[in-house]
């Protein structure tokens, strides 16, 4: 659970860093600005990092708590 | 009478059917009518969740605020998916703590982890004033999208009154489940309207997202990107952070969890709702859209930006259905405001008071001050009154004060006492109400910090004096009492 905690802080440096290292439009990503492009993939991994985070917490293993 | 008045009185008819409905086979008892009876099982409970991300203000506030301002904007999605990121930790204990005790509103948690009736009164009066210009903030989008979208046909006084009058009834009759019932028809149509409208505005008009954001760039060279001062890159570190912490401290998002039927429910939307939350960018969409296309927009009319894009577009017909979706996202979270602040002020302060009150009167007292609450609301409404612009700017500072205390009482030994939390949190919020009144930044306060530190939220100062002061009456008072343990 110590990992899936610092997995989850993950996302808190991953979308600020962006747009504080690189306050450029371009190079644009999928067809947005930087920023925009930036903080739309880390909503995409946040989803991904929170299914890891789920799968290996074994308080998903029982419905009922 | 024109097709877009048709789907707009349409949809304000299934608004009341569904939300009378809801209440088919069930007694509603207090906690009936406040948290379902702690039945639903994810997608209600999704849905009352991610509820807080499609309320007017997004549907008319973000397309606006994307028109008007630009880049800062982004931040709307990003602070939203990292409080998502929080509730998979935070909800699960605060769920199992009120099932326990059988907590019906967010200051009840507050009266039993800190054994205080007083502490319960002082966070139920934070909310109300949080919760009363959040409910105004409803209306007034009601009355704007009904009289946008109907072409003038319908006076904003007109359907705020029946906007009012529908969730009043629905609310008193069927509770939380209304809310989640009319919910369900709410995301549908918000999104496919925004879908639509998102893609198809851009491409229509420009021939793409891309080609879209190419132009605006060329046209207003800085406009997709955070200024150097002000609006930041600092600005919108420090308010996503600030803003993430006090997306799940407002009384209706834990009045939500508390509907849950197990703790696991928060954990697998924590995966979905950040995704969920994308639906915002085809928001954003139609404001950026909107810049070269309907220029000159400016103050409070920038909120217009969405609807006078749609109606130089689109026929009346089509007005309607984007008109009837906006209807959606003020009544629902109209009604969920509603019930939370009727609960809070009838459990939490008249309750409170006499403590020898069965369930059923609570419920009873409970139910009748669902007109109280709207009507206060439609006064300040119609009365627009200026006041209750700042109050609503207050009320995410104000409530994001509750929680270190919250944090606080999850620890396995709270080490805040309880007037250490009283303290704190009046602390907290006086200093939010004086920030937000006197429009200061850190930098006019304090000119002499590098650039990057000025342009920090301003409600970072509230939260630290908060912190401060917990921290020095906890030292000198003894800690909560130890009987209340989770």
């Amino acid at each position: 659970m110590v990992f899936a905690r610092w997995l989850a802080a993950l996302p808190f440096i991953g979308f600020l860093i962006g747009p504080i290292v690189h306050n450029q439009s371009h190079p644009f990503i999928l067809g947005m600005p930087f920023p925009l492009g930036w903080v739309t993939c880390w909503v995409v991994i946040t989803a991904i990092i929170m299914w890891i985070v789920y799968s290996i917490d074994p308080r998903n293993k029982s419905e009922d708590e | 009478m024109n097709g877009a008045l048709l789907v707009i009185i349409l949809a304000a008819a299934v608004a009341l059917g569904l939300g009378l409905m809801a209440r088919r086979g069930h007694d509603m008892g207090l906690e009936q009518w406040t948290v379902a009876g702690r039945g639903f099982g994810w997608l209600f409970v999704f849905l009352l969740l991610a509820g807080e991300i499609y309320t007017t203000f997004t549907f008319l506030g973000a397309s606006g605020f994307s028109y008007g301002l630009g880049a800062p904007v982004y931040y709307i999605l990003a602070y939203g998916t990292l409080a998502y990121i929080i509730s998979y930790f935070l909800l699960p204990p605060v769920w199992s703590y009120a099932k326990k005790h059988h907590l019906v509103s967010q200051p009840d948690f507050f009266v039993y982890k800190y054994n205080s009736r007083s502490l319960g009164a002082l966070v139920s009066i934070v909310d109300l004033v949080a919760l009363i210009p959040y409910l105004v903030l409803q209306l007034t989008g009601l009355g704007i999208i009904v009289d946008a979208a109907g072409y003038g046909a319908i006076s904003k006084d007109v359907a705020i009154w029946a906007g009012a009058l529908i969730v009043i009834v629905y609310v008193m009759v069927s509770g939380i489940r209304g809310s989640a019932w009319t919910a369900v028809v709410k995301d549908i149509l918000i999104l496919l309207v925004v879908l639509w409208l998102g893609l198809y505005l851009p491409t229509h008009l420009y021939g793409g997202v891309g080609a879209m954001f190419e132009k605006i760039d060329a046209a207003k060279p800085g406009f997709l990107i955070f200024p150097a001062k002000g609006m930041s890159v600092w600005w919108f570190a420090s308010t996503v952070l600030l803003t993430a912490l006090g997306f799940f401290m407002w009384p209706q998002s834990i009045a939500a969890a508390y509907t849950a039927k197990n703790a696991g429910v928060f954990r697998r939307n924590a995966i979905f709702l950040p995704l969920y939350q994308l639906i915002l960018l085809f928001v954003f969409f139609v404001g950026f859209a909107a810049v070269l296309a309907v220029p000159g927009l400016k103050g409070g009319d920038t909120n217009l930006a969405l609807f006078k894009l749609a109606t130089q577009q689109f026929s009346p017909l089509t007005v309607g259905i984007i008109g009837a979706a906006g209807v959606f996202t003020a009544l629902v979270p109209g009604s969920v405001i509603t019930m939370t602040a009727a609960t809070v002020l009838s459990k939490n302060l008249i309750v409170a008071m006499k403590p020898d009150i069965s369930d059923d009167q609570t419920a009873l007292i409970a139910k009748w001050s669902v007109p109280v609450i709207m009507l206060i609301a439609v006064y300040f409404t119609l009365s627009g009154n200026q006041t209750i612009v700042s109050l609503l700017l207050m009320g995410y500072s104000f409530v994001t004060q509750l929680f270190p205390v919250l944090v606080a009482s999850l620890m396995k030994r709270n080490p805040v006492s309880t007037p250490a939390a009283m303290a704190g949190i009046v602390v907290g919020v006086l200093v939010a109400a004086y920030l937000t009144f006197t429009h200061a930044s850190v930098g006019g306060l304090m000119p002499w910090l590098p650039q990057m530190i000025q342009d920090f939220n301003v409600g970072i100062i509230a939260l630290i004096a908060n912190v401060v002061v917990l921290v020095v009456v906890s030292a000198i008072t003894r800690p909560a009492a130890e009987s209340q343990e989770a």
